[in-house]
């Protein structure tokens, strides 16, 4: 059983992260399993998320299994920190939920060879060190779809939050999949240069929703956005996790990353010893991100949308189906075949054609 | 599109005016409370908590003021009672205010609540281009005007003000003369906690209607500087928040609308502008400081 123990506001006063651990006794049979989270497991999105695939876990694994996380750890030496004191408590499997623990994690690992770490979003890793992501781009191909068909003015807003690949493969993909729907589609972009901002995405919303946009999409996370949206009488999609409740009227989907299946597998292997090293990116295929219910759409939409879905899990629908054509009219090189590949769009750092707008810093 | 930029600027700029009105008025009392931020989001969690668990905005307002008052409390206990070293202070609250707001907070994150009511007169809010802009706002705006308003006043032509500054500029003297100082400037830092916690309650109670840990996100220190850029001036005080806060909403739109500058350097505006006035400004008075003299500095009166 896992007990929660919220002793933490201390400890976050010292600086440290907020602890929380199992109070069953311990067996030297159990395998102990930490989690490093960038926010609190009560925000709703990102580390909520996470959190969810901790739960599976204990639920799944019950006493043959022993979690503790660390909440708030923010990038750089306190993860470190908090990673080797997990570490050094005895947990054999380690969870770290942020692209900025890569080096951090990295180096703990090390350290530890005989502990096995997961990495979310990097890249780098060592025979102790896997890596793993959401292929978040194939959610965005689903509501660049609905978005091109529910738009009244023909102008989808989006809200970037640092301009990365995963972020500019995002906006490529739902352009590309709107264009097909209206080829004349446009898309309004701003970044707030954060991920967490909700006062700042609501002012982006409310900029966009000014300047003509009606569909808004977001690649921030709080549900700011959303409330805009459903207050105005626009259309937006959800990010992480479900947000109907801020936007009844307003939400169409979202992309909901889901790390359970994953998770599970994960401990499942260190368990029976088969455990490896090795880099997962994962979609609606392995059910590593789901769609959030169609909502506030008619019939024939929810059905486009369905059957996009299926296709892009039955591999038919290729997001990035070539040819794709860039801002400055140039083909791309199809390296996958028939798409671009994996390491194309894990580094993609080019606007596709119809976007008139330049990427920040480029 | 005029008016809703200038609605999004008000709405943009309230948090910061109510937050750094506060902190002028204890930094005018010599005390340097760099607690902003943590009093500012333990402010926003009181806040949704007592709006979302009575429906009643007013009730939140009140919670969220109290809540910071109960930070500023310890902190002069801290600063005023023990002597302890204020800034150690200032950066020790805010890291206890994030760390309580986040175990306030863990019972109703994900829950949401109706924003505050906005006035609506028959006839004056229904005018073109000026009524909702002048009638139509929520009322934590008119209490952050009304406040910028009263203190210059109070600050310079009542008696408390005149002996709140005597606080922070000669603490010895202010004693001498009899006046409790240790008292004076406990007053000027729960006025200050409690304007830090009504500017985070703004944020769940108007801005964006629910809470999330570290919603503030750094709204504190921006206040803090626009004291130090107002050179601890009202009037200046007001023009910085909104100077603040129209560059940060300029800005979105400017990328909204395609203006092709990159969006970090866009971003990076409000920061900019404050960074450059401030440099004017000490240019105009020569250099030298403009700071309340004691601004800082314990007093402990029996040393």
């Amino acid at each position: 059983m896992h007990k929660a123990m919220m002793a933490a506001a201390l400890m976050l006063a010292a600086g440290c992260a907020g602890a929380t651990s199992a109070a069953a006794q311990d067996k030297p049979a159990k395998l102990k399993i930490g989690f490093v989270y960038i926010g609190s497991v009560g925000d709703f999105g990102w580390t909520y998320q996470h959190d969810q695939a901790r739960k599976a876990i204990v639920k799944e694994f019950g006493d043959k299994v022993e979690t503790t996380f660390l909440e708030n750890v923010s990038e750089g030496p306190d993860a470190e920190r908090s990673i080797e004191q997990l570490a050094r408590a005895g947990n054999k499997l380690i969870f770290t939920t942020s692209f900025g623990y890569m080096d951090s994690t990295i180096k703990v690992a090390k350290k530890y060879p005989d502990v096995k770490f997961e990495h979310v979003t990097g890249y780098k890793r060592e025979p102790n060190v896997a890596t793993y992501s959401g292929r978040f781009y194939e959610g965005r191909t689903i509501q660049g779809t609905i978005a091109a068909k529910m738009s009244k003015k023909g102008v989808i807003g989006y809200i970037g939050s640092v301009p990365v690949p995963e972020v500019i493969s995002g906006i490529n993909a739902s352009l590309l999949a709107a264009q097909k729907i209206n080829p004349a589609i446009k898309i309004k972009i701003v970044w707030v240069n954060s991920w967490f901002n909700p006062g700042k995405e609501a002012d982006a919303a409310k900029a966009l929703l000014d300047q003509g946009a009606d569909v808004i999409m977001q690649n921030t996370d709080s549900a700011a956005a959303m409330q805009i949206a459903n207050e105005r009488g626009a259309l937006a999609f959800a990010q992480d996790s479900d947000m109907i409740k801020f936007g009844p009227k307003a939400q169409l989907t979202g992309t909901i990353s889901n790390w359970t299946p994953y998770y599970l597998a994960r401990v499942r292997a260190v368990l029976d010893g088969s455990w490896a090293s090795a880099d997962t990116w994962a979609g609606l295929k392995d059910k590593m991100i789901l769609m959030a219910p169609y909502t506030n759409m008619p019939e024939d939409v929810k059905k486009l949308a369905a059957d996009t879905e299926a296709g892009i899990t039955d591999g038919s629908i290729k997001p990035f189906a070539c040819p794709i054509v860039d801002q400055e009219g140039k083909e791309v090189e199809c390296k996958g075949g028939d798409h671009l590949d994996d390491s194309q769009v894990l580094g993609m750092n080019f606007y596709v054609k119809g976007i008139d707008d330049k990427i920040p810093g480029k | 599109m005029l008016e809703a930029i200038l609605l999004s600027i008000v709405t943009a700029s309230t948090p910061l005016l109510l937050a750094a009105s506060g902190e002028l008025v204890t930094e005018r009392a010599g005390v340097l409370n760099l607690g902003v931020e943590g009093m500012m989001i333990i402010g926003a969690a009181c806040g949704f908590g007592g709006a979302w668990l009575t429906g009643s905005t007013m009730v939140g307002a009140l919670c969220g003021i109290a809540a910071g008052m109960a930070l500023a409390a310890l902190f002069a206990a801290m600063t005023i009672g023990l002597a302890v070293n204020q800034v150690a202070a200032g950066l020790a609250l805010t890291i206890l205010g994030t760390g309580l707001a986040g175990l306030i907070g863990l019972g109703f994150v994900g829950e949401r609540i109706t924003a505050a009511p906005h006035l609506a007169i028959p006839g004056l809010t229904d005018l073109p281009m000026v009524g909702k802009l002048v009638f139509g706002q929520d009322p934590l705006v008119y209490v952050s005007l009304g406040l910028i308003a009263a203190i210059p006043f109070v600050l310079a032509r009542t008696r408390a003000g005149l002996v709140l500054r005597a606080a922070g500029d000669n603490a010895a003297a202010a004693h001498a003369l009899g006046y409790d100082v240790a008292k004076i400037r406990t007053l000027a830092v729960l006025f200050g906690g409690g304007c830090a916690g009504l500017a985070g309650a703004y944020l769940p109670l108007a801005y964006t209607p629910f809470f999330a840990p570290g919603m503030t996100a750094g709204r504190g220190w921006i206040a803090l500087a626009l004291v130090v850029f107002a050179s601890w001036r009202p009037a200046r005080l007001m023009a910085g928040a909104y100077l603040f806060g129209a560059v940060s909403i300029l800005q979105l739109h400017a990328q909204a609308f395609g203006i092709g500058l990159p969006s970090q350097l866009m971003s990076a505006l409000p920061y900019l502008a404050t960074v450059i006035v401030l440099v004017l400004i000490s240019r105009v008075r020569r250099g030298g400081s403009v700071a309340p003299a004691a601004l800082g500095t314990a007093f402990v009166p029996d040393r």
